[in-house]
């Protein structure tokens, strides 16, 4: 790694205060993904300002939300909570030691295609908590590596509206193990949503999906819808036409969990 | 940078450059060189410890995230005398060949089957999924975990 | 006690107290007072001249020590990295040898190739360094498809074509006759796709100088710390044989890729004598990647000439091999002499003829990896004789039957060079079918087509020849070196015993198999045998452990010097109990007169060995310890079956192995649970080069598969629990009986699981390795 200077502020306000005054700064979370870039030498921050020192982690529910606090691990999302298709989709991220030092904050705040948690975001029409204000989920994830969040701004807690229904299906990748496809599909208040992650540039929704599903949630309704895979993300593991035909396979497998 | 820290019940005060690793911390501060390197995409597992009694890569994690923190590495479980179920397992079942991956490979089962969820052939092989081995295909390590949980 | 630690027992191991309690000892674990750090600086380019590198920044920068080229190295006359195996062609010429500087001086020829070194007093400092080093390149085109690669630009001035060799074995003329008048022929064009060996533990060396002594002394991860040291000293002049010791201490697996003398040891043995101090050296994981030697990489045509009731009348093979960009240390051996000579199989083929042109790319060398040729050949023979059978609509396993060379037939000479010695294929074979229930498969078929999915059932019949190898006939076929061991069984004073030997364990268990087959003929408790490996200063020359030699060639060596040990006390007690040699029994750690109560054990013969009082000094000298060279008299012959069942997702073209049958002969076993340890992990080593792994360079020559996030490397839930069995057949020309085991695993599984794949999918053939896509594709019919 480069050298750089490491803080770990213990409030908000001295968070934010130490990324104004770097030269160029880099908040830290869980690291699972700075960690690594900065071995890479992929980055070279002059500052890394650890968010772990503010009360940030927690999960809690009130009027049938559950908010999510940014530095809550995977590994207590994954323990069980009121929304059981977040519970799964958390055991899936990584693996046991990722998931005992990887946060939901890291994973969403960098619109990452292969993280997990994006595709319920958008499915369960999440609220992205910031120091610069709510962000919806639709607006939060902008394109590859690229979110709505404010510069400087911190992600303090994603609120999750109570499903109905919902079910997180994922094909990974055989040797990462990130998401090629990841795909949650949920019914809240009436409304379908199916969130996609992983095949293309950011997640995003599979609206045909989610009217054919609103008729009829069934698998049958998905029969025979095409996916336009035209932007998706193509690699030696999965091009994009098989990313295509994953996001169905996924959605189907996802309302085949619930009906 | 100074950062103190609890490894295998002592505690240690280092003056470390800021962008240390743990692992680095663990093998060339204290001289506990049986948490190895394997890699540097955070993903062969081999240099897995226990940090504030979960499993955790020690080579994912800055030497400030360490402070204040309890490590436990594999020279911290036991003893050639008194060795610990899951390391006796181990060797009872032959579910190591080389050994190099073998300190990372205990302490994340130790973690798994200390998480109390009654394992299974599937839910072991699962749970090892951060861990790395290229020479016993995982077959003997199965049987040793399986062996340990009935122990532990 | 014998018993259970005797030969044959499933003892366990000795080398696990150190490594369950992270008490191992391995390179980058040791650590020298006032030891620098090195680095290097690799080509970003597939191809390149180098027009300069300017070292003044990177020298310039605080806590640097010293900056290297290869201009340095070759001002010094450190020489070229050798290939030890002359192979010729056709036409008899010698192969092309291009010039293999350790550290590039004026081309560069794949991504990873170093260029330049720095030292410095931090591991930080080196690789700030190492980024300030400024380089000047002129890029060349570079050649990365091995199909055309020898219709393209041509890399090396030695090498036109970019051809190495054109190597060739077996009776053409015979061979085109059978298949002239052949009723039917079955061919395939098969990909043996290009594997990266990753061993746990990268490479590394630590390299001291003392000056005061002109002592050099290397720790390094090896597999033949002997070879090392000859290869450095002989070959590249580094320093006097007898100045250097090499020691390979633990050494976190290897599976061939740490056989070879590479640039980096080489460079940090040389720069600690420039520099009288101690230098470490550790590789990054992409450094393994780019600079490891890599395994497999051959494109074949291949085609097998039955007559119409299925019996095999020729084989015909052209391959071309892709040897990396330079020739690494064996490179040359692996696809001649370890891959042409086992086309027979375990059949009777009566006409077989191989060509096998090797080139030149701008890729990492590529040399033995876990099989070295043999897993390729069996991949050839094995897919051709499935899919004959699928094409004549027989039963794989009565095909083979109809083919095996049958137990009269031995010793068998094929028609490729070898003559194996003993078998009974049919045995493993039958047990084979046995444990995996092909009775039932039919019904499993139904049940899983009900729910869905489909399934397929595999079958490769494997033979490989290993126990490498009998020095003469090497030799002759072009080996720069014997391939014998050493052996030395020292007896101790009060009786415990030292046993010396050239091979070396990274995993494979010897100090536990090897003393127990000390313990058990000298009748000695298993806890007093100590086994020394891998240190030059401590064992005679030997040729290290690979090629599945260590227990049939090291470990006769060891029963050859405890023959001697035992001859010589034989004499000793004969004089102590005032006998006769003749007269004198010797069992279970006993000496006895035969129809007497008078005995004397073994630690009291050893003790009047080394305090001569009661011995016969006029004829004997005094002290216990014999030495041994152990030149095998020919190649061991394992031979098995494996069967192979899977369920593909046809939704998402995801591969199961739902169960793995693997049926080997071995010869005689010292030790039950490490021979099933060594095909467990050779069973998944074959395994992931059908479904998981492949090392990939794109057309620009940039290595796509550069870490774990690409390359996929098999994890625990990428494996099936194994059923594993054996048969035996004992060696005839060893004094153990034994065959040797450490390769068989990834030797005959590849093709079981790729003829299951292609039985299930109903085609006739799947590209490797068979990815959820490919197979996804292969059933869209793509």
């Amino acid at each position: 790694m480069y050298r750089f200077n490491y803080h770990k502020p213990d409030d908000m306000d001295a968070a934010q205060q130490l990324m104004v005054d770097a030269e160029d700064g880099v908040y830290l979370s869980g690291g699972m993904t700075l960690i690594p870039t900065l071995k890479a030498r992929l980055a070279s921050p002059t500052d890394v300002i650890d968010l772990s020192g503010l009360a940030l982690a927690g999960i809690e529910l009130a009027d049938d939300r559950l908010t999510i606090g940014a530095l809550t691990l995977h590994s207590e999302v994954a323990a069980g909570n009121d929304i059981s298709s977040l519970s799964n989709l958390a055991s899936s991220i990584g693996d046991a030691q990722v998931r005992n030092r990887g946060t939901i904050g890291g994973s969403i705040a960098n619109s990452d295609p292969g993280a997990d948690y994006p595709a319920a975001v958008i499915a369960l029409g999440a609220t992205i908590n910031t120091t610069a204000g709510a962000i919806d989920a639709d607006d939060f994830f902008r394109g590859l590596f690229e979110t709505a969040l404010e510069p400087g701004a911190i992600v303090t807690s994603v609120t999750f509206p109570l499903p109905g229904r919902a079910a997180y299906e994922k094909f990974p990748n055989p040797a990462s193990r990130y998401a090629v496809v990841g795909v949650m599909v949920a019914e809240t208040n009436g409304e379908v949503r199916v969130g996609v992650t992983g095949a293309g540039p950011c997640a995003y929704r599979q609206r045909n999906f989610e009217q054919a599903l609103a008729d009829n949630f069934s698998v049958a309704a998905l029969d025979g819808l095409e996916v336009d895979y035209a932007e998706f993300n193509s690699d030696i593991h999965a091009s994009a036409e098989y990313r295509g035909h994953l996001v169905g396979v996924m959605a189907r497998r996802a309302v085949a969990q619930m009906t | 940078m100074e950062i103190s820290l609890t490894v295998n019940g002592t505690e240690h005060t280092a003056d470390v450059p800021d962008n240390s690793l743990l692992v680095e911390i663990i093998r060339e501060r204290l001289n506990l060189t049986g948490t190895h390197v394997g890699c540097d995409t955070s993903q062969c597992g081999a240099c897995t410890i226990h940090m504030n009694g979960c499993s955790v890569k020690s080579c994912t994690v800055l030497a400030g995230q360490a402070d204040g923190a309890d490590i436990t590495t594999i020279e911290g479980i036991g003893t050639v005398d008194a060795l610990h179920p899951m390391q006796e397992a181990f060797r009872e079942n032959h579910a190591l060949q080389c050994g190099f991956c073998t300190p990372g490979m205990i302490m994340s089962a130790i973690d798994l089957v200390e998480k109390g969820k009654p394992l299974d052939e599937q839910s072991v092989r699962e749970g090892l999924e951060g861990n790395l081995c290229r020479c016993t295909g995982y077959h003997n390590i199965v049987k040793a975990v399986l062996d340990a949980q009935d122990k532990m | 006690m014998t018993s259970e630690t005797g030969i044959g027992a499933a003892v366990k191991r000795k080398e696990d107290a150190r490594f369950i309690t992270g008490a191992g000892h391995y390179t980058d674990d040791i650590n020298q007072p006032g030891q620098l750090y090195a680095v290097f600086v690799r080509s970003m380019y597939p191809r390149a001249e180098i027009r300069s590198i300017d070292v003044s920044s990177a020298l310039a920068m605080e806590d640097v020590v010293a900056v290297y080229t290869g201009a340095d190295l070759a001002a010094d006359e450190i020489g070229d990295l050798p290939c030890g195996w002359m192979v010729k062609s056709k036409d008899g010429s010698d192969m092309i040898q291009p010039p293999h500087p350790p550290i590039a001086v004026s081309l560069v020829n794949y991504v990873g190739e170093p260029y330049a070194m720095v030292v410095a007093e931090t591991l930080q400092a080196a690789r700030d360094g190492a980024e300030a080093v400024a380089a000047d390149f002129d890029e060349l085109p570079a050649v990365v498809d091995l199909g055309s690669a020898h219709g393209a630009d041509q890399i090396h001035d030695a090498a036109p074509g970019n051809q190495c060799y054109d190597w060739e074995l077996g009776d053409r003329e015979a061979t085109d006759a059978a298949f002239a008048s052949a009723d039917h022929v079955t061919s395939l064009d098969i990909v043996n796709n290009r594997l990266i060996p990753n061993a746990m533990e990268p490479r590394a060396a630590v390299g001291m100088y003392e000056a005061a002594s002109g002592n050099y002394t290397l720790y390094t991860t090896s597999q033949n710390p002997h070879l090392e040291r000859l290869v450095l000293a002989a070959f590249v002049n580094v320093a006097a044989e007898s100045k250097l010791r090499v020691v390979a201490p633990d050494v976190g697996g290897g599976f061939g890729s740490k056989i070879f003398v590479y640039a980096e040891e080489t460079a940090v043995i040389w720069a600690a004598g420039k520099l009288g101090c101690a230098i470490k050296w550790r590789a990054d994981r992409s450094e393994s990647f780019l600079a490891d030697a890599h395994g497999r990489d051959h494109l074949t045509r291949a085609e097998l000439a039955l007559k119409a009731d299925g019996t095999f009348v020729g084989l015909r093979v052209k391959t071309v091999a892709n040897m990396g960009a330079y020739l690494s240390l064996f490179a040359s051996s692996v696809p001649t002499y370890l891959y042409g000579t086992l086309l027979a199989g375990q059949y009777r083929t009566p006409a077989i003829y191989v060509e096998v042109q090797s080139v030149f790319t701008n890729t990492a060398p590529v040399d033995a990896y876990r099989g070295a040729g043999r897993p390729e050949a069996t991949y050839v023979v094995e897919r051709l004789v499935e899919t004959a059978a699928r094409e004549l609509g027989k039963d794989p396993a009565e095909i083979r039957r109809l083919n095996f060379i049958q137990p009269e037939d031995f010793p068998y000479e094929t028609p490729v060079a070898l003559t194996y010695d003993t078998g009974d294929y049919d045995a493993s074979l039958k047990k084979a079918i046995e444990l995996i229930g092909y009775d039932g498969f039919a019904d499993r078929k139904a049940s899983s087509e009900a729910a869905g999915k489909k399934r397929g059932i595999g079958f490769s019949c494997y033979i490989e020849a290993c126990g490498l190898a009998p020095s003469q006939v090497a030799l002759s076929l072009g080996a720069g070196v014997g391939l014998f061991e050493s052996a030395e069984v020292r007896v101790d004073v009060t009786g415990s015993v030292s046993v010396m030997t050239g091979c070396h364990s990274h995993g494979q268990g010897h100090e536990t198999t090897f003393a127990q087959i000390v313990s058990d003929k000298l009748g000695i408790p298993f806890d007093n045998v100590d086994v020394v490996h891998g240190d030059t200063g401590r064992s005679d020359y030997g040729l290290g452990t690979y090629g599945s030699r260590s227990l049939v060639v090291g470990g006769s060596a060891i029963v050859k010097a405890t023959d001697k040990v035992i001859a010589k006390s034989r004499k000793i007690a004969a004089h102590m109990l005032e006998s006769t040699e003749e007269n004198v029994d010797f069992e279970e750690g006993t000496f006895s007169v035969t129809d007497s109560n008078q005995s004397i054990t073994f630690p009291e013969v050893a003790f009047s060995a080394y305090v001569p009082g009661n011995y016969p000094l006029d004829e004997l000298e005094p002290g216990l310890s014999e030495k041994a060279f152990y030149d095998p008299e020919n190649f061991t012959y394992p031979a098995g079956a494996h069967i192979c069942e899977v369920e593909v997702d046809p939704e998402t073209g995801t591969v199961e192995i739902v169960n793995f049958v693997a049926v080997d002969d071995f010869g005689e076993i010292i030790n039950p649970m490490i021979v099933a340890g060594q095909v467990h992990g050779g069973l998944a080593q074959g395994i992931g080069q059908a479904l998981l792994e492949h090392g990939i360079y794109d057309e620009s020559g940039q290595l796509v598969t550069g870490s774990y996030m690409d390359y996929t490397m098999p994890r625990a839930d990428d494996m099936p629990n194994f059923v594993v069995d054996t048969t035996v057949t004992p060696c005839t020309h060893n004094p153990l009986g034994s065959k040797g085991c450490g390769e068989a695993g990834a030797i005959g599984s590849t093709a079981a699981v790729m003829n299951a794949l292609t039985d299930a999918l109903g085609v006739v053939d799947v590209p490797m390795p068979a990815s959820p896509e490919t197979v996804w594709r292969a059933m869209e019919g793509e």
